[in-house]
């Protein structure tokens, strides 16, 4: 059965791409395409009713961003979706340091909802929305 | 072309030293040995991105501005701020960190780099119960045993395996690669064979409980040679590499840490599964880490952001020090930027204290939660920020932006990052390690020396002048601000 929303734990990470991109320019289109998504688990993405590249509206306590989702390739991963780090994950992710510093970029809750129609932000358009800059 | 070798890479906490560069016409042209990563800042660094002078914030824009101009409007803020916020410093050199320490001092801000939002917590661990470690250089010569536990070398750290671990020849280890491809190639023949046969493949787990490992520690666990265990919540690209994946649940690692002391300790479990892992293969693990010669733990963002934070480290380095009474055990941070270790102990040896070092008082104060950036810019109590080397821009929590945004933002960068869009003064800086000699600690604590490759952009300076002129500057003012006091009284 198709769900509208889905339950899920948000991590935030490195990946390769972002990793690359990073160092070929912040403002490049490879960052973009490197960061605005989200990985997924594939059965998941099935209950939501989506596919590969789908655009997605996560949600946490913290904020909300839409992402393209995409299918984890390396197996399953129920319940649990990736965003690589950047401007994107850091909408939405908390910032509960626990007094030592350290915000919680990784174990915390979040929903997801698809999102077909909802565009993604580029980088100065979401820094844009969020801090006026 | 000139060939430059033994060049070291500025770009994660491995510091591969074997990079070789060729240069023609004061540019990069080809790099041998690097990772993709290194490869695109050596041949990215100079794109369309690089910011060439000095920029600031005028009617909500940011314009082109002199240096002298820049630079003596970034004194005057910081010189006039109460308690600003002197944050980054990650990717520069050791010799730029000190003139930091310096600044930070003269001001009264808070000194913090990106450790707070990486291996802070580790930081923490090790205050609490010590460092058993070693140099990168005895792990390639010596461990038969490699943990990845939270960290993912091949994304982060791409050449760590080929460098220092499983994939090296050391001197009493042999490289693992040969049968990395054979297992790799076998796998492939059972696919196509298991498809020949239209045999159906089992159908995917829908739970994580069901997704989670069952199967068995291999009996490679055990075997002559180097071995490679992945801990991870997902199964990553090292993951796959490995000869055992252990798939721990979320935020569950503290559990899974302190099940393996207790079997490590010979004490018996009530349990059938910790952490989404059963008892018996944790006992088989357990075997493994106490029948090696000589094993690693490396550890990453996995165990010092998710829940338990500095607990879980102070857990992992308690395992090792277990298992130091049964073999012989060392434990490392996986550093992310390529001189965070030298931000730490610059730090520590200028100021008494690793990072969160709040100068205010008028001596270094360090109080994790207090004193740590990201718990100052949550409160809003900073009144202005300068940012090098870093983009909290784009790695800091929102809120902790907004309030950085609300204030004066001076950002020294090469590149135009988020930080630099957000800034009200920016200021184009020469790569260190490309454009700047200098010196950074890898992540062991082994200082090595970077080198310059090119000249920099005309105009464009090193992150230490930088510093150094806005450090006079702020000197300047406050001198004129004490004799006009002297004189009105």
């Amino acid at each position: 059965m198709m769900q509208q929303k889905l339950r899920v734990t948000l991590l935030t990470g490195r990946t390769i791409e972002q990793g690359v991109s990073k160092e070929r320019g912040k403002s490049s289109h490879d960052y973009f395409e490197a960061c605005s998504m989200v990985y997924m688990d594939a059965d998941d993405m099935k209950k939501l009713g989506i596919k590969n590249g789908t655009n997605v509206l996560v949600t946490t306590p913290n904020g909300s961003v839409v992402l393209k989702a995409v299918k984890y390739p390396r197996g399953p991963t129920p319940s649990l979706i990736y965003i690589p780090y950047g401007p994107w994950a850091n909408a939405i992710c908390s910032d509960a340091t626990s007094s030592i510093g350290m915000p919680s970029f990784k174990g915390t809750p979040a929903e997801v909802e698809p999102a077909p129609d909802k565009p993604v932000l580029s980088m100065e358009e979401l820094l844009k929305s969020e801090f006026g800059r | 072309m000139p060939v430059i070798n033994s060049v070291t890479c500025p770009i994660c906490g491995c510091l591969c030293d074997d990079i070789e560069v060729t240069v023609e016409n004061n540019e990069v042209v080809k790099i041998k040995n690097g990772c993709s990563i290194c490869e695109a800042k050596f041949i990215g660094y100079k794109g369309e991105h690089r910011i060439h002078t000095p920029l600031m914030r005028k009617d909500g824009k940011l314009v082109p501005v002199s240096m002298e101009e820049a630079i003596h409007k970034s004194a005057e803020i910081l010189a006039n701020a109460n308690y600003p916020i002197l944050y980054g410093w990650s990717s520069t050199s050791c010799e730029a960190q000190r003139v930091g320490v310096e600044l930070a001092e003269e001001i009264g801000g808070v000194l913090d780099n990106t450790s707070v939002v990486c291996h802070g917590p580790s930081v923490l661990a090790v205050q609490e119960v010590g460092l058993p470690t070693c140099t990168l250089g005895q792990i390639r010569h010596r461990a038969d045993l490699i943990i990845y536990w939270g960290c993912d070398p091949w994304s982060a750290h791409p050449r760590h395996l080929e460098r220092y671990t499983s994939f090296t020849d050391g001197r009493f280890e042999n490289s693992e690669w040969k049968s990395y491809i054979n297992k790799v190639k076998a796998s492939a023949g059972k696919k196509k064979l298991l498809s020949a046969q239209r045999i159906e493949t089992p159908k995917k787990p829908v739970t994580m409980a069901e997704s989670l490992p069952m199967n068995k520690p291999p009996e490679t666990l055990h075997k002559e040679g180097r071995k490679l265990i992945v801990i991870d919540v997902r199964k990553s690209m090292s993951a796959e590499m490995a000869d055992y994946f252990i798939q721990v649940e979320p935020n569950k690692d503290y559990e899974l840490i302190q099940a393996l002391r207790a079997l490590v300790r010979d004490q018996e479990l009530d349990v059938d599964k910790v952490a989404g892992v059963p008892v018996e293969y944790l006992q088989e693990v357990a075997d493994a880490l106490v029948n090696a010669e000589f094993g690693v733990i490396f550890f990453g963002m996995g165990l010092t952001q998710t829940a338990g934070k500095f607990r879980n480290i102070e857990v992992a380095i308690s395992l090792v020090r277990d298992l130091n009474f049964r073999t012989k055990f060392a434990i490392m941070p996986m550093r992310g930027h390529f001189n965070v270790t030298g931000a730490n102990v610059v730090s520590a040896w200028q100021s008494g204290y690793p990072f969160g070092v709040d100068f205010s008082l008028g001596y270094p104060r360090y109080n994790p939660g207090e004193t740590t950036c990201m718990d100052v810019l949550l409160r809003g109590e900073n009144d202005a920020s300068l940012v090098i080397a870093a983009d909290p821009g784009a790695n800091f929590p929102k809120r902790a932006v907004e309030n950085m945004v609300k204030k004066p933002l001076i950002v020294i960068d090469p590149h135009m990052n988020a930080t630099a869009m957000l800034g009200d003064i920016v200021f184009p800086s020469a790569f260190v390690g490309i454009e700047v000699e200098g010196t950074a600690y890898r992540m062991d604590h082994v200082p090595l020396p970077l080198k310059k490759v090119v000249e920099p952009p005309e105009g464009v300076l090193p992150d230490e002048e930088i510093l150094k002129r806005i450090l006079e500057e702020v000197r300047v003012i406050k001198s004129q601000k004490m004799e006009q006091k002297v004189e009105a009284a």
